[in-house]
């Protein structure tokens, strides 16, 4: 029987998550021996043209990871919905929008008038900006249209599952596999990780106290972090509570809190909003004068809540003068 | 902004003071602005941000909460945790381009009928004033399904 083919591409991303998958390891055999692939840009020499060369469903998964910031990618995005029998958003910028996401909260002119005109490393004279389309005696020119925000993968094709993080783990990248050559696969749309809160798997929850209160809060910079104790309980702004687990608590472990990355708990609609909620419950004053004190701690509550979900956010964005 | 502008407005009153504040406005045939839809919710610490964020995302142009005053809630501290929620997210509304004033806490009693009337007026000017925070056509990136 022939192996089922597998794909990997990346839209809007770091490059972490195509790491991630290396990261396999030894692990990565097996994926290679029950699997073909045969698309797969950082790593196999195959073209655009391979997959549109192949029939419609004829892969049997596609991982995208990188959320949708230009014309390119929604195009691949879209073959590769049309020729994959599923499509998996891989990691947190196809899933919720990422990192590249944060841009939402400002603009695109903004954004290429910094790059191309005021960044101090920038010298361009003629105000150069890049153009979709270009006319040369060569030819005409194309590039992919920049646009004006970005988007999850979800916004731009239909996905089957996700996985989320920043970037997946090793162990749920293997387990989703395995799930997928098995054939035991969960209801459509569903995120392939548990759906408990990270605090239930991290090592520093019993120390967390009954009750959760902070007087004031720090960022990692700012403390010597004591390794043994709910970093939370510390005034470390820790997104444990609120954030799906199945990562087993790596960054706590490794001395820093939790940033959100693997997204929002089942019946949570808006990451950022949750999470704000979380962290201005627990703050320990009644008096408005003290809590505007302490929340000057956080002069970033969007890029601070919204680190990874800005693009997946219920307000998606900055809004566009009415 | 145009005076005949209409604001669309969500109130979320507490079941045990503003929320019988407005009753009471009611019965004693008070007249005010009708611009705020009242979401009747059991405290005010039970307003989850993300009923706020829903509003605006999905046509409010204001969104005012009614609580009880300090000291009175009636599950001790609901209307602190509403207090700290409102104080954050107000804080982070101009990140995303909404100006925080659309965004109102009011300590309002069961007793003070006259008092939800005056902030209701006050506040409906105000976002009138403002202006609408959506455009007549919303944004293709605010019109993505939920």
């Amino acid at each position: 029987m022939a192996k089922p083919k597998v794909a990997f591409y990346w839209c809007a991303r770091c490059g972490g998550c195509e790491e991630s998958v290396v990261d396999l390891a030894e692990g990565v055999l097996k994926v290679v021996e029950a699997v073909d692939i045969v698309f797969w840009p950082v790593a196999l020499d195959f073209k655009r043209s391979d997959v549109e060369a192949m029939a419609d469903g004829e892969i049997a998964v596609a991982f995208i990871n990188g959320a949708i910031r230009n014309s390119e990618q929604e195009a691949m995005a879209k073959l590769l919905r049309k020729k994959a029998g599923l499509v998996i958003a891989y990691g947190a910028c196809a899933y919720q929008g990422g990192i590249p996401g944060l841009a939402n909260l400002t603009d695109k002119e903004a954004i290429l008038q910094y790059v191309y005109q005021q960044s101090p490393s920038t010298s361009n004279g003629n105000g150069t900006r890049p153009q979709p389309h270009l006319k040369v005696p060569e030819g005409d020119l194309e590039l992919p249209e920049f646009y004006e925000a970005v988007k999850t993968l979800d916004q731009v094709i239909d996905v089957d599952y996700y996985l989320p993080g920043c970037p997946p783990t090793a162990k749920i990248t293997f387990q989703a596999i395995e799930a997928i050559l098995s054939g035991k696969l969960p209801e459509k749309g569903a995120v392939l990780a548990g759906d408990r809160a990270l605090c239930y798997e991290c090592d520093l929850n019993s120390t967390k106290p009954e009750k959760l209160l902070v007087t004031d809060l720090k960022r990692p910079h700012q403390v010597i972090i004591d390794r043994e104790k709910c970093l939370l309980a510390q005034g470390i702004l820790c997104l444990g509570p609120v954030t799906r687990g199945g990562c087993e608590a790596q960054c706590v472990k490794g001395g820093m809190p939790c940033t959100g990355c693997f997204g929002p708990l089942g019946r949570v609609r808006d990451y950022g909003g949750k999470a704000l909620s979380a962290i201005a419950s627990i703050v320990d004053s009644t008096d408005e004068k003290v809590v505007a004190k302490v929340f000057e701690a956080l002069p970033d509550p969007a890029g601070t809540f919204y680190r990874y979900s800005v693009p997946a956010s219920l307000l998606a964005g900055k809004r566009k003068a009415a | 902004m145009s005076n005949n502008f209409n604001p669309s407005i969500v109130g979320f009153f507490c079941n045990w003071c503003t929320y019988l504040a407005a009753d009471l406005a009611g019965t004693s045939r008070m007249k005010y602005a009708p611009n705020v839809r009242v979401v009747r919710t059991m405290c005010s610490g039970r307003v989850d941000p993300q009923m706020i964020l829903w509003a605006f995302r999905h046509g409010a142009d204001g969104v005012l909460i009614g609580g009880c005053h300090p000291g009175d809630c009636h599950y001790q501290e609901g209307n602190y945790k509403a207090l700290r929620r409102s104080k954050l997210l107000r804080k982070m509304l101009p990140q995303f381009g909404i100006e925080p004033e659309r965004l109102r806490l009011e300590w309002i009693s069961a007793s003070e009928g006259e008092r939800l009337r005056d902030v209701v007026n006050e506040f409906t000017a105000e976002i009138r004033h403002l202006g609408p925070l959506h455009k007549k056509q919303a944004a293709p990136q605010m019109a993505v399904a939920a």
